[in-house]
């Protein structure tokens, strides 16, 4: 039985007193038992305080990215003056959002970072102003089950999206292009954001490329959709035997390869291509782990964009902040300066000197994003230094066989690889991974307990030495934790 | 020595790249060279090879794999090689493919290769978890460690018996206590974690038997498992705990 729902001020008050509670018995910052007990004592605040919002709610979700996007829009709100309620302490799912707007006393909008299998949910109550789309990566597989399952939500979610809403996407992932672009979900105005830089092709996709074939045509294209614009043209005789020799499955051609199946992509069976971007880097220049600088072209004109922030993978995120702020009008004469002072999140890139040390922490917790992080690396020229810890717990993913697709062969080249610890509960799965990865067994050093394991691995980088630590999601909490107490950086949830 | 990969680029979710390596490896540090080929959509199957992998995809994958090796009489070579004492190694999809048929959640019933008796329907709910058992090949009895992430529930007919007995985890079915089925050197199993990297004897009962049938020395050099063998403890421990 369900009991009647308390009215909204009550609730309300009931909820924040329990947060305020939580934080001062110190249980992780207060991040969700607000927005759970809203969510019990009536179900329906989540939607009733979104709507209060004057200028509307933005939401932002992917697999990979979610976190640094967040911080970059809400950089360019806050110098915008807009007072934004967000769920920057990291709780993504519906709770953490209830929780951010019970926090929310005097704000005008809202910023949420969505786990994208909340993001259904989410979007329904919030009904949002812009949703973001970052990407579709292989991840945590014993979560969602499939990628393709996970797609089809969204789908469904773009479909039953208000036409008040703005989609804004990463229009170099074919699936993402195939759901906000397909004309079944015509009635939302679309922001496609992509790099436009031939210079950055890999040129080969990477071992784990999941959506790399077409959506449009082939197999892949779901007999009940009623798309009409983008009816694949008729075969002539060659393309018809290409479709059979791959199991009915079109490989897309890419003129650029960026990260996993990212990149501009076409359909030589149907046709299709990238969708013409609205936001688009023309040209990215990487500065190591110092930053990058961006030249991008957006319906108002070419910005140049700097950022604190390394890697490819961090340009998409800037791009994504930058076509979010063109979609609700902010001035870019106040975007790209906030931009340029952000710094990066909590464990994301995030740099620490310890005297004459440095410890770059690069959390990873799928495929592409430990794959984004090794080309970051790389990119450095230095002798790499390597602590990775690895976690099974459920915020990492409890199947640890993600760690197999990982392209860490890249890093046995060249010799570049100075030291090799591996920390955490299944440390020995990751020393396995490098082991039959080709690396001496002399050469990795196993230490499960993580605060030994740090110590292990400075001890190995030597004085002068630039340890780079790639901790799974729980490894990086229990890393920050040791690093806190040993006075070296703030606890997250103080983060602004 | 060679090893067939099937459909590496549509079956291959659940890293099963992971146990290539481990068979590849395994070899190479015993100074044995294998030569791995790979076969996509269309390829002949050779019908020559010692090992042959089929791993774990997508449920719209598998049914682009099932319709593309089992019509037209393709998977002929895989039984060749079967019969001839070749290796066939099936995990989640690959395993399912091994049988007579799986059922979809839509009632669609696929057919498979039908080396394994063993029959699969789509269930409403997924299987996912740690799973430890007990596996007797050959003789000798081991502990087996590894993940699964499955819809399917499978039952065996008389024409196979169990890969091994459950001690935590769903398994075939959810229901018997079994994984796995085995009949002579065809093995499918729901595990994958990788497979192979945590259970090192298995590797090495399968790269025995591989090269018997290359007509080489079945006798494998031991070697140094002890990071294998923490790791099989470490996953062990941990199956089945809060975490």
């Amino acid at each position: 039985m369900r009991l009647p729902s308390v009215p909204l001020p009550v609730a309300i008050r009931a909820a924040r007193s329990a947060s305020r509670l939580s934080q001062r018995l110190g249980r992780g910052g207060g991040t969700t038992i607000g927005g759970l007990m809203l969510g019990q004592l009536r179900p329906e605040a989540t939607a009733e305080m979104s709507a209060e919002l004057r200028q509307g709610v933005l939401l932002v979700s992917g697999t990979n990215g979610k976190t640094t996007t967040a911080r970059l829009i809400r950089a360019a709100l806050d110098a915008s003056g807009y007072k934004v309620a967000a769920n920057t302490a990291g709780s993504n799912l519906e709770r953490g959002v209830a929780t951010a707007l019970l926090g929310a006393h005097s704000a005008d909008m809202a910023l949420f970072e969505v786990d994208e299998a909340a993001l259904s949910d989410v979007s329904a109550k919030t009904v949002p102003r812009v949703v973001v789309l970052l990407n579709l990566f292989r991840d945590q597989l014993d979560r969602f089950g499939e990628l393709d399952k996970l797609l089809e939500q969204w789908h469904q979610t773009m479909l039953r999206l208000p036409e008040s809403t703005t989609v804004v996407y990463n229009a170099d992932d074919p699936a993402l292009a195939y759901i906000v672009a397909n004309s079944d979900a015509d009635h939302i105005r679309k922001v496609a954001f992509g790099v436009d830089d031939s210079r950055l092709n890999r040129k080969k996709l990477p071992h784990a490329a999941d959506s790399a074939w077409c959506r449009f045509c082939g197999r892949l294209r779901p007999t009940s959709s009623n798309n009409t614009s983008t009816e694949p043209k008729e075969c002539s005789g060659d393309n018809k035997d290409h479709a059979r020799q791959t199991g009915g499955y079109v490989p897309l051609q890419y003129d650029t390869v960026t990260i996993g199946h990212l990149g501009r992509w076409s359909c030589p069976r149907c046709g299709v291509q990238r969708p013409f971007l609205d936001v688009a880097a023309t040209k990215i220049e990487l500065h190591g782990l110092s930053g990058q600088r961006i030249s991008v072209t957006t319906p108002q004109g070419p910005r140049e964009v700097s950022l604190r922030l390394p890697g490819l993978h961090n340009a998409y995120n800037a791009l994504a902040a930058v076509a979010c702020a063109h979609a609700i009008e902010l001035d870019p004469e106040v975007v790209g300066p906030a931009l340029a002072k952000r710094q990066a999140a909590f464990g994301r890139a995030e740099r620490i000197s310890i005297g004459q040390m440095h410890i770059t922490t690069l959390l990873a917790k799928n495929p592409a994003g430990a794959n984004e992080n090794i080309h970051t690396m790389l990119a450095t020229k230095q002798q790499l230094h390597l602590l990775l810890l690895l976690n099974d717990r459920t915020a990492d993913g409890r199947d640890v066989s993600w760690i197999w697709d990982v392209d860490y062969e890249l890093l046995l080249k060249d010799n570049r690889l100075g030291s090799l610890t591996v920390g955490g509960d299944r440390a020995y799965d990751m020393a396995l991974r490098f082991y039959y990865g080709g690396f001496g067994l002399n050469h990795i050093n196993v230490v499960p307990d993580i605060a030994t394991a740090l110590d292990s691995g400075l001890a190995a980088a030597g004085p002068n030495g630039d340890l780079f630590v790639l901790p799974t999601y729980t490894a990086l909490l229990e890393f920050q934790d040791i690093l806190t107490t040993r006075g070296l950086v703030p606890a997250f949830w103080e983060d602004s | 020595m060679s090893i067939c990969h099937l459909y590496p680029q549509q079956m291959n979710i659940y890293a099963d790249r992971g146990n290539i390596a481990v068979l590849s490896q395994r070899l190479a540090w015993r100074g044995l060279g294998a030569e791995l080929k790979e076969v996509h959509f269309g390829d002949p199957i050779p019908d020559d090879c010692n090992i042959y992998y089929l791993g774990g995809g997508q449920d719209s994958d598998q049914l682009a794999v099932a319709e593309d090796l089992c019509g037209h009489g393709r998977s002929e070579p895989l039984k060749i090689a079967a019969a001839s004492g070749a290796v066939i190694l099936g995990v989640c999809g690959g395993y399912q493919l091994l049988g007579h048929a799986y059922t979809t959640s839509a009632g669609q019933r696929v057919a498979g290769v039908g080396l394994l008796d063993i029959e699969t329907t789509a269930g409403s709910t997924r299987l996912i978890g740690d799973v430890v058992a007990e596996a007797t090949l050959v003789g000798t009895t081991h502990t087996v460690v590894g993940y699964e992430n499955h819809a399917g529930r499978t039952h065996l007919g008389p024409g196979c018996t169990p890969f091994a007995n459950l001690q935590f985890g769903y398994g075939n079915n959810g229901s018997d206590g079994c994984e796995g089925a085995i009949s002579g050197r065809t093995l499918g199993t729901y595990l994958h974690g990788p497979l192979l990297p945590k259970n090192p004897w298995l590797a090495d009962t399968l790269l025995a038997w591989s090269l018997t049938h290359a007509g080489a020395s079945s006798e494998l050099k031991p070697l140094d498992d002890q990071l294998e063998h923490t790791a099989h403890a470490v996953a062990k421990a941990r199956a089945g705990q809060k975490r």
